[in-house]
């Protein structure tokens, strides 16, 4: 870095170098591409994982509903980077060791199942009681009931919540650079310190903004358009 | 069973790093007790100012609120803490970290106030100013006490965040509880500071954990 | 004629340590309107729900058009659907329409097609009067209309008998008639029912025989004219006196 610069100059150059921004566009379009693998991959285990444990909760068996209950609280208790940390390079001294990737995917996926479970319980929950019982006095069975009866009214009012639930929970695919997964962050950050520039830096967060500003936006519109209709 | 007592709850590893450990978690607490009520007060200062109806302020407001709602806070302590020193500039870890903190967390302080004051009838702000109330005395006699009860789990649930975001601190090696447990586990070559560190989590916010699963239960049984 | 379609005997139920059915027999006939009243909390809804098992009684026998739906391993959803229901707060299903409320039973536990449900869900709704409702979703409807759907809901599956609590209490006066007309049609029709309700005119017309519930038990039944104009049960006259102000 030339020492004459001004103050100016040196921001352009050490933030907005197009240079070396053109030079390692490339590897972080690579992380680009795993950010949002690693985020869809958790979306659909987390939610998914979270409905059945909600479900599961509704049929109220004790021994079961205990254990659902303890793993929410565990996983909500739990800052997410302590868990892949746990997972990365803690089960390796248990003789099973994880990807970078498998790692991350799992211990978010865990995190996002634990509050997907309580939000879609309390909108199950949140369902009156007149609703089960009209249901069940026209024959419909338990299943059917939750399915048809339950679920759809349930669904809608958890969306809101789940959806920025799923928005915080994608952002921690970031966290995955602390075991060295090859994200938009880690990407950005080697190619910092090998460039000796925070040109790479600036690019990772224009990646990240261009990836979640949409995300939150829609969030935003998926608030105003469910507000439950009494 | 022996093996991964020995490995994962080794008690000897675990005294010899218990002080540290803890150490750490007075850490954490520091930096919770800083980011926290910086946070509320930015995020109510943001929602504040929204409620005012002005139009450039609005947006501007929510330019700023979605903006650090869609940066991973990992990227945006990552971005100040590197970044800094190409500027020429050396801020302490400390309060690269409490700025980093202080702008994601006062954005979703800022969206809970938000809500919460949108969730005030406009007959109140009416009855209030009717009596001769000024526009500020209302917000704080009238509006606000109603808005923080309605939104009282948000709140403790953003709280909640709040404390596990501190963990991201030890990414640039602040002294903070996951910091100094990773740092114990790199010396002693066993995983059990770590563990010892994640209960050491538990036991701070599981109560907290509970609490807003009651309070959401309440609030649903209530409507 | 005088076949009974609900026969119940020696029925009790508690809630935990507190008794609150002790002991009920009580039959109704086909065709027959039976119209209960009592004081609050002497154990109407209870006894309406156990009925179809929404509550699950301790003791006694409840046959249905003869079978007895206490009977451990009955196909208890099958037979739910001969005992409709209509509740006091309608509870409609909120994310359907009209003929969704009205179809999903017949669709999901009768297994009927599509076509063949829609056919029969309209014609429920347009015998109770809302033909041109159907693909309204409740919230568009007003109380009256709601229950009449409840109703229609229940009629659909064409049950043996139907049992009402309180239908018209959560209704606006203007809307009570409404739903008073359509049960009263239902009666004509040859509808066995049983009516838990405070609407004394629609008992003085309508019903075959007045039941009066207090603490649980039946504490005395007879015609309606009886009952309200020569009542001789001591607590029967306080109730009646109560809620004629
Ligand atoms: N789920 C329940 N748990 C405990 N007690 C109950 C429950 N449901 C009803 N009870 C009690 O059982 C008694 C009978 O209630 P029920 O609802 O059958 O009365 P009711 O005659 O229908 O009264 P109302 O005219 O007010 O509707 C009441 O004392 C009530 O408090
Ligand atoms: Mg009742």
């Amino acid at each position: 870095m030339n020492p004459a610069m001004s103050g100016w100059d040196r921001f352009v150059f050490s933030f907005f170098n197009l240079d070396i921004a053109r030079q390692y566009l490339p590897a972080i379009a690579k992380g680009f591409v795993t950010t949002v693998y690693l985020a869809l991959a958790v979306i659909v285990a987390g939610v998914l994982l979270g409905l059945t444990l909600a479900l599961l909760r509704s049929f109220r068996v004790k021994v079961a509903n205990f254990f659902i209950i303890m793993f929410a609280d565990i996983m909500r208790a739990l800052p997410p980077l302590v868990l892949i940390i746990l997972l990365f390079f803690a089960l390796p001294y248990a003789g099973a060791s994880l990807s970078a990737f498998a790692a991350t995917w799992v211990a978010l996926s865990l995190v996002l199942a634990a509050f997907a479970e309580e939000i879609f319980w309390a909108g199950i929950v949140a369902v009156p009681r007149g609703q089960w019982e009209a249901a069940r006095s026209t024959g419909l069975s338990r299943a059917q009931t939750l399915a048809f009866v339950v679920l759809p009214q349930a669904v809608r009012m958890t969306i809101p919540p789940l959806t920025n639930r799923v928005i915080s929970i994608t952002k921690g695919t970031a966290l995955g650079s602390v075991v060295a997964l090859s994200e938009i962050l880690n990407q950005a950050s080697s190619s910092a310190s090998q460039a000796g520039n925070a040109t790479p830096m600036t690019v990772g967060a224009l990646a990240y903004l261009l990836l979640f500003i949409p995300v939150v936006i829609f969030g935003r519109w998926v608030e105003t358009r469910f507000v439950w209709k009494k | 069973m022996d093996a991964i007592l020995q490995n994962f709850f080794n008690m000897e590893i675990a005294s010899k790093a218990g002080v540290f450990l803890l150490k750490g978690l007075g850490m954490t607490l520091l930096l919770s007790a800083i980011v926290i009520p910086l946070g509320l007060l930015g995020g109510l200062a943001v929602a504040v100012l929204g409620s005012l109806k002005k139009k450039w302020l609005s947006v501007l407001l929510i330019v700023y609120v979605d903006f650090f709602r869609a940066f991973p806070p990992l990227v945006l302590l990552i971005f100040i803490y590197f970044g800094t020193p190409f500027l020429g500039l050396d801020i302490p870890k400390l309060l690269a970290v409490a700025i980093g903190f202080f702008l994601n967390t006062s954005s979703y302080y800022g969206e809970v106030f938000r809500a919460g004051i949108e969730s005030i009838p406009k007959g109140q702000f009416e009855a209030a100013r009717s009596t001769g109330l000024s526009g500020s005395q209302t917000l704080r006699f009238v509006i606000l006490p109603q808005a923080v009860r309605n939104v009282l789990p948000d709140l403790i649930s953003n709280t909640l965040e709040v404390i596990k975001l501190t963990s991201l601190a030890s990414v640039v090696a602040l002294p903070e509880l996951l910091n100094n447990a990773r740092q114990a586990q790199a010396l002693t070559y066993n995983p059990t500071p770590i563990v010892l560190a994640a209960l050491m989590y538990l036991v701070l916010l599981w109560p907290l954990v509970r609490l807003l699963s009651r309070l959401e239960h309440k609030s649903i049984s209530m409507h | 004629m005088s076949k009974a379609i609900l026969d119940i005997a020696a029925l009790h139920k508690s809630y935990g340590a507190t008794p609150v059915l002790k002991g009920i027999d009580m039959a109704v006939n086909e065709n027959e309107l039976v119209f209960i009243i009592g004081p609050s909390g002497s154990g109407k809804s209870t006894l309406l729900r156990c009925c179809n098992r929404l509550e699950e009684p301790e003791s006694g026998s409840i046959l249905v058009d003869g079978t007895d739906i206490l009977r451990p391993g009955v196909d208890l959803n099958r037979l739910r659907q001969k005992i409709g229901m209509v509740f006091q707060s309608f509870n409609l299903y909120p994310h359907m329409t009209a003929l969704g409320n009205v179809t999903l039973a017949l669709r999901k536990v009768q297994g009927m097609e599509k076509e063949a449900a829609e056919e029969k869900g309209r014609a429920a709704l347009a015998r109770v009067g809302l033909a041109e409702k159907v693909n309204a979703y409740p919230n568009e409807l007003s109380g009256g209309q709601q229950q009449r759907v409840g109703i229609a809901r229940s009629l659909a599956l064409e049950p043996r008998i139907v049992l009402f609590d309180e239908p018209t209490s959560a209704l606006d006066p203007e809307l009570v008639g409404g739903v008073l007309k359509v049960m009263r049609e239902l009666k004509e029709s040859g509808m066995t029912m049983v009516v838990v309700s405070h609407e004394m005119a629609f008992a003085r017309a309508a019903a075959d025989r007045v039941i009066f519930m207090d603490k649980g038990v039946i504490a005395d039944q007879g015609a309606p004219e009886d009952m309200f104009g020569n009542p001789k049960h001591e607590r029967l006259r306080e109730f009646l006196s109560r809620i004629q102000h």
